[in-house]
């Protein structure tokens, strides 16, 4: 019966979601790199409609990473053309990307694009894509991602999604959006909370905590099927499901025995196994991106901090090892992708603040000057942290680069953004 | 918002009016029957009383005492301080009214929903809160209800009754909220 009347929900709620299309989120870039490098994307040749929808999205993104500075590169600029090197080194562009549009027979297009560095006046790349009209946003994002990773060695994640959790007066949505925030569609809406969502490795799922049966239980939810199955509900709360690396597990967070304590269940909700043992609350597991540790915040020492356990060895035989020492409230540990830092929730004063640990010397760093910091997450290439925050009241995302110079934005009309999630690179 | 003295006809209305929503789509809000409401502007008690006081004495181990407002049994929260999940003595004597009746009544079920205030970690807040069921959980057991009749849980910082950023809003939120079968 219940059950019933979440699905009669559910499809009135996926009605409104066409109604509430243009919620979606918007990008403002509140902070910039300092030594930003300037680039020129020329106006393709061709197809001109098809041109001008893709480098607008192309410049869109590299100028929101922060780490680019856009040069007019005057004349548009065929793929296959020679670029006028000394009329872009005197525009002070250090690389130009030109492309053409090409359209087949059965409707599809053809993107032609290359990348030079002027200085050297040399070819960096000449990337081809085979797309159609209704690909065109992510074309452009595969375009800015070849950009990004030839200009800076690392991967971009123009391509990558996000989730995250919408609350307007009385209606909880589980969001997947592009990481420009276009393009969102609801995973989940439903009239009672949701937190937590975490990706899969592989992009194809998310794990959440929904608050439906009203009490927490954990889900696992197939996006291309929009298909869930329960992962863990037992004797009291279920909550902060994290992904193993291989994910094929999940850690997880039960009370079935007592309070918050870790366990491990298999992805399809089966062979469930304690992790770890305290006294206290021991919540918010992450693997680290090895597999060796899984870090997790706990009251064990008094007052929340954060810990981590080796994942080798028995579940009995293991001992925690504290990694916050400073401060009395330490929480929501997110190791980085590469491993080598920890960002986490730090509580100074009545502020709760986005802080991150080099691993390797245990020195601290505080990213931001906000005050309601929550539920960090890594982009995938490790160069962006996405956050919650509060403005005015307000629940909105926040996103800030490792060293704290790249400053982002992102919000939805009338509406509390939450609980948010970067996806995996899905190549 | 204010914390509101609901009269005694008014209580009954909006437990006529809770219950009679348990049966449609969309369900309500989950407040423990008739405690708070947390859109003043939806339910107006106050305006057109029902009155459906009964004159006669309850007992007080029946199903009707858990509604009937003379009851202790009406009442279904309990409060905590900052970080604290200590069940403080002024509630001692709520928690064994309802042991007593749990201990009476052994097929009544109580789910238990421990509540926290907004500052911090989402999933921590959980944790807190789950700490704080647990509490209640463990004290009705003292005062002899079975376990197989509990369920302790947590809605963390999810379900504020008050939702303003002060102290006053916090310790309403800091709750434990007792819901016996049928309210759940």
């Amino acid at each position: 019966m219940r059950f019933h009347r979440l699905v009669l929900c559910c499809a009135a709620c996926l009605a409104l979601c066409s109604l509430a299309a243009r919620a979606q989120l918007t990008v403002e870039i509140t902070g910039a790199g300092a030594n930003r490098l300037p680039v020129a994307i020329a106006d393709f040749t061709g197809e001109r409609i098809i041109s001008q929808a893709l480098t607008s999205v192309v410049r869109a993104d590299l100028e929101r990473s922060g780490l680019f500075r856009l040069v007019d590169a005057g004349a548009p600029l065929a793929d296959s053309a020679t670029p006028v090197f000394e009329d872009l080194r005197t525009r002070g562009a250090d690389a130009v990307a030109g492309g053409s549009v090409a359209m087949f027979a059965d409707g599809r297009y053809e993107t032609r694009v290359r990348l030079s560095d002027v200085p050297k006046q040399a070819v960096l790349g000449n990337p081809a894509y085979l797309h159609t009209g209704a690909q065109l946003r992510a074309t452009a994002h595969r375009i800015a991602d070849f950009i990004y990773e030839k200009l800076t060695g690392e991967p971009g994640v123009f391509s990558t999604r996000i989730a995250y959790v919408v609350k307007s007066t009385g209606r909880y949505e589980l969001k997947i959006a592009d990481a420009d925030g276009s393009n969102d569609q609801a995973a989940l809406a439903s009239r009672e909370p949701i937190i937590s969502p975490a990706w899969s490795p592989d992009g194809s799922k998310l794990a959440y905590v929904s608050f439906e049966a009203k009490k927490p239980v954990v889900y696992v939810h197939d996006l291309a099927s929009g298909r869930r199955h329960v992962a863990a509900n037992f004797k009291g709360s279920n909550s902060a499901p994290a992904w193993s690396p291989d994910g094929k597990q999940l850690a997880v967070v039960l009370t079935k025995d007592g309070s918050s304590q870790l366990y491990i269940v298999n992805a399809d909700g089966s062979g469930v196994t304690r992790m770890a043992t305290s006294s206290g609350i021991d919540t918010e597991p992450r693997w680290s991106p090895d597999r060796q540790f899984i870090y997790f915040t706990s009251d064990r020492g008094g007052s929340p901090q954060i810990y981590r356990i080796a994942t080798g060895g028995g579940a009995s035989g293991n001992t925690a090892e504290r990694v916050t020492f400073e401060g009395s409230y330490n929480v929501t540990p997110r190791p980085s992708p590469d491993g080598k830092s920890l960002a986490f929730i730090a509580r100074d004063g009545g502020r709760f603040q986005l802080a991150l640990m080099d691993l390797a010397t245990r020195q601290t760093q505080i990213l931001t000057d906000s005050a309601k910091d929550e539920s960090p997450s890594f982009a995938p290439n490790g160069r962006m942290i996405l956050y919650a925050t509060e403005i005015n009241g307000r629940g909105v995302l926040a996103a800030v680069s490792s060293d704290g110079r790249v400053k982002q934005k992102l919000s939805v009309q009338a509406a509390d953004v939450r609980e948010p999630a970067w996806g995996p690179l899905v190549r | 918002m204010r914390t509101r003295h609901i009269s005694l006809p008014a209580l009954a209305a909006l437990t006529l009016l809770l219950a009679a929503c348990g049966s449609q789509p969309p369900a309500p809000e989950q407040n423990p029957a008739g405690v708070e409401s947390r859109s003043p502007g939806a339910i107006k008690v106050d305006s057109n009383p029902v009155a459906r006081v009964q004159p006669d004495a309850f007992d007080p181990a029946s199903i009707a005492a858990l509604k009937d407002p003379r009851s202790p049994l009406s009442k279904r929260s309990i409060y905590f301080d900052y970080d604290s999940y200590v069940v403080k003595d002024e509630f001692q004597a709520l928690l064994t009214a309802h042991g007593k009746f749990l201990s009476a009544n052994p097929k009544i079920r109580m789910l238990i929903q421990g509540n926290a205030d907004e500052r911090g970690s989402r999933e921590y807040n959980l944790a807190l809160g789950q700490k704080r069921a647990d509490a209640v959980r463990k004290a009705l057991i003292l005062l002899g209800a079975r376990d197989d009749q509990l369920e302790a849980v947590s809605l963390g910082e999810e379900k504020p009754v008050c939702t303003e950023a002060s102290e006053e809003c916090w310790g309403k939120n800091r709750r434990g909220d007792m819901l016996y079968s049928g309210e759940f």
